[in-house]
């Protein structure tokens, strides 16, 4: 914690003045915040979200334990967010500006996110090196059925979302491309360590990679031998050079819930034979946001 | 093609959309004959579930004509008339072997949003909110069905659409609500709420053999239903629910009870003004009052069975009664596809005439009011059938 006091002390501050004020603002003039901000008449809610904000700005003014309170302020955000939400859908708020005011909310949440990252990022670095992963989902199959299924490589791009393409270029060693958010293209290439049919495989990536991880791969019968219980354990180094941003962009995106939604699909496909989706089907005319949002979905 | 769209709170539209698809081998294609507007569209309708998205297709009961498959539904061809369950549910994973459809592992690509909600996903639902997977519903000229393989069941020649159509939810719910309270011989049950399904929950219960059924609703129209259908009925604003009951029951309380209203109780007083004000101001998302009173009212040892809908979280649950008198408590989504058959069979020889809850027929430009009159009980409505084909 302490590096990160020295770090990021000009940002830790004016988030915390930027919270005394909203939070001034919400509870001593919630009517015409709420207003200026296009959700009616909601004071108490705006009043609740003063006091809120206020409790996180002086905390990250006070310098204690940034981290903590940095964090109040995305979970705060997220409730800021989430009632702007629920006020869009009351009927004396005004959507443009609701809009326009999620838009810089959204905007303070993406900051907030960085500065607890860049303090999460320098307690990570004076702990470990290394970014565990770890996932596990049961699939209504035998293990040898769905470790058959994983051990076909050519399958995996079907259900990992991020992955472009994978290729066996040598007895135990593949070629791995994926493709990250912007554009990111990542290569590595991996050798199986350790390969037993309808129990488990593990890997690790070999030295020129642009990411350096290690990972295994259990196929455990279910309780009562009824079905698969997968378990994936990923441990990413992370590496120094140029290769560095780009690692952190991966580990950015919460690679653990990556792994679980393509677990996830890997079970749709096993079990149903296909992947269940909504994408392609008809919807009347979305809101702007819903526009925004609806590129996420599934 | 024409679809009715969610388009905020208290408003529902008629929209020109792109025509439905087939996506996925084991989609199939629905022209949809008739569809309905069922309580739970209520609850989207007054803004209380979230995760709804302003051009969201409404409607999960409908029944209709097959005009195309994919690869993988060989069980069906076109011109075959279906009515479709409200739950999307694959038939292969651990709860479909088991028959709890509703809870199918796969069918909501957005399980991840509603496992931050409630720990894990229930199956997905039809026009149900992008929390139980966004899919587009069926109050449209043309609907995708998903997994058709195993949801759609097929309509006899004999049987009308009217009389299949409520096989897709309410009456379905309805007897699994009943089925729920475990009844014997010379049960009492007491239902709250005399709409579509309270009143299948009431037909269900009489039908499973128990000796007594209360109804409990306040609008008479409703109420004359439920004593058409067999049940003692109670004004609760002409009498206080749980003294009438406790007198009713010699004491004892019902042996089960059923909460067939859900999340949007009417309530009086204190009470109502409580659970409204945390509601507007979302520190809870529902107005209990019906399950306080159903946990209330229960004999010692008894079951309170939950077919009304509930999203969130609630307050003043008396769980010390829970403990105290032994309750049962059992809920849930209803496992539509486990019943389809056998309550085919009964409207088919004449036990049970679905048609009977009908009040309103329209089209579909007429759906937008109609939500409205629903929601208002007004015009003495008590089901709404919207015909697509006109
Ligand atoms: N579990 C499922 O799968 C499933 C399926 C369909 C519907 N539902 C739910 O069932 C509930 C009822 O649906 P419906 O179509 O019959 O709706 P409805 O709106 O027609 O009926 C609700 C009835 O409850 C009555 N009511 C309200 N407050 C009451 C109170 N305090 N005491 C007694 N009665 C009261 C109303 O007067 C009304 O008649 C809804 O919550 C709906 O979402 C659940
Ligand atoms: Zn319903
Ligand atoms: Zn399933």
């Amino acid at each position: 914690m302490a590096a990160s006091m020295t770090r990021e002390p000009v940002l830790d501050r004016s988030l915390g003045w930027f919270s005394v004020g909203l939070g001034m603002a919400e509870l001593l003039a919630p009517k015409a915040m709420g207003r200026m901000i296009g959700v009616g008449e909601q004071s108490t809610v705006l009043r609740m979200c003063g006091v809120r904000e206020i409790v996180s700005g002086v905390g990250l003014l006070s310098g204690r334990a940034p981290a903590t309170f940095a964090m109040s302020r995305v979970v705060g955000d997220v409730m800021d967010l989430a009632l702007l939400g629920a006020s869009l859908r009351s009927p004396d708020s005004n959507p443009s500006r609701v809009a326009a005011t999620a838009t810089a909310v959204a905007g303070v949440t993406a900051l907030d996110l960085y500065a607890s990252k860049v303090e999460l990022q320098s307690s990570m670095a004076e702990a470990q090196q290394d970014v565990p992963v770890h996932a596990s989902l049961m699939i209504n199959s035998p293990p040898d059925q769905v470790y058959a299924f994983w051990r076909k490589l050519e399958n995996l791009p079907r259900f990992m979302s991020h992955l472009e393409s994978v290729a066996e270029v040598a007895q135990q060693r593949s070629e791995w491309t994926a493709r990250l958010p912007g554009g990111v293209q990542l290569r590595w290439q991996s050798e199986i360590v350790e390969d037993q049919p309808g129990r488990l495989m593990s890997w690790r990536t070999v030295a020129g990679s642009e990411i350096n991880h290690v990972g295994s791969v259990r196929f455990e019968p279910g309780p009562g031998g009824q079905g698969t219980q997968v378990k994936v354990e990923i441990y990413y180094g992370m590496p120094g050079g140029p290769a560095a941003a780009k690692a952190a962009q991966l580990v950015a995106m919460a690679p653990e819930s990556l792994v679980t939604e393509d677990l996830r699909r890997l079970k749709q496909l096993i079990e149903t034979g296909e992947i269940a989706t909504t994408q392609g089907q008809p919807a009347g005319k979305r809101s702007m946001i819903g526009r925004m949002f609806g590129k996420e979905e599934s | 093609m024409r679809a009715v769209c969610w388009q905020g709170v208290h408003k529902v539209g008629i929209e020109e959309v792109p025509d439905a698809r087939v996506i996925n081998p084991r989609d199939a294609v629905i022209k949809v004959r008739k569809a309905a507007i069922c309580g739970s569209d209520l609850h989207l309708y007054d803004g209380y579930v979230p995760g709804m998205m302003r051009g969201d297709i409404l409607g999960h009961e409908f029944m209709g004509e097959v005009v195309e498959t994919g690869s993988g539904v060989p069980n069906l061809s076109r011109g075959d008339r279906v009515v479709v369950p409200f739950p999307i549910s694959c038939g292969n994973c651990f709860f479909c072997e088991q028959e709890m459809y509703s809870l199918c592992e796969n069918s909501n690509p957005n399980a991840r949003l509603a496992e931050k909600f409630w720990g894990h996903s229930p199956c997905g639902i039809f026009g149900y909110s992008h929390l139980l997977g966004g899919y587009a519903g069926g109050q449209a000229e043309y609907v995708r069905v998903p997994f058709a393989d195993v949801g759609p069941m097929k309509v006899p020649d004999a049987m009308s659409d009217e009389q299949a159509l409520f096989l897709g939810d309410i009456l379905p719910t309805g007897y699994m609500a009943a089925e729920n309270c475990n009844i014997r011989e010379g049960d009492t049950v007491a239902v709250w709420g005399c709409g579509p399904v309270g009143l299948f929950a009431i037909m269900s219960a009489k039908l499973l053999g128990a000796s007594r059924v209360i109804a409990i609703d306040r609008f008479p129209e409703r109420l004359s239903l439920a004593h058409r259908a067999g049940a003692e009925i109670l004004n609760y604003e002409e009498m206080d629910t749980l003294e009438t009951l406790r007198e009713w029951t010699g004491g004892r309380g019902p042996d089960a009870c059923i909460d067939a209203v859900g999340m949007e109780a009417h309530m009086h007083g204190v009470q109502h003004a409580y659970d409204k004000v945390k509601q507007a101001l979302r520190l809870e998302t529902e107005r209990p009052g019906v399950v306080r009173e159903a946990i209330q009212a229960c004999r010692n040892g008894g079951t309170v069975s939950v077919p009304g809908v509930y999203g969130g979280l609630a307050d003043k649950i008396p769980l010390g009664a829970v403990v105290n008198k032994a309750l049962t408590i059992k809920s849930g989504q209803t496992h539509v596809q486990r019943y389809m058959k056998p309550l085919m069979a009964r409207i088919e020889n004449g036990e049970i005439d679905p048609t009977m809850i009908i009040t309103h027929r329209i089209g579909i430009d007429d759906v937008p009011d109609a939500y409205q009159m629903f929601r208002d009980k007004e015009d003495d409505c008590i089901k709404v059938v919207v015909n697509m084909a006109s």
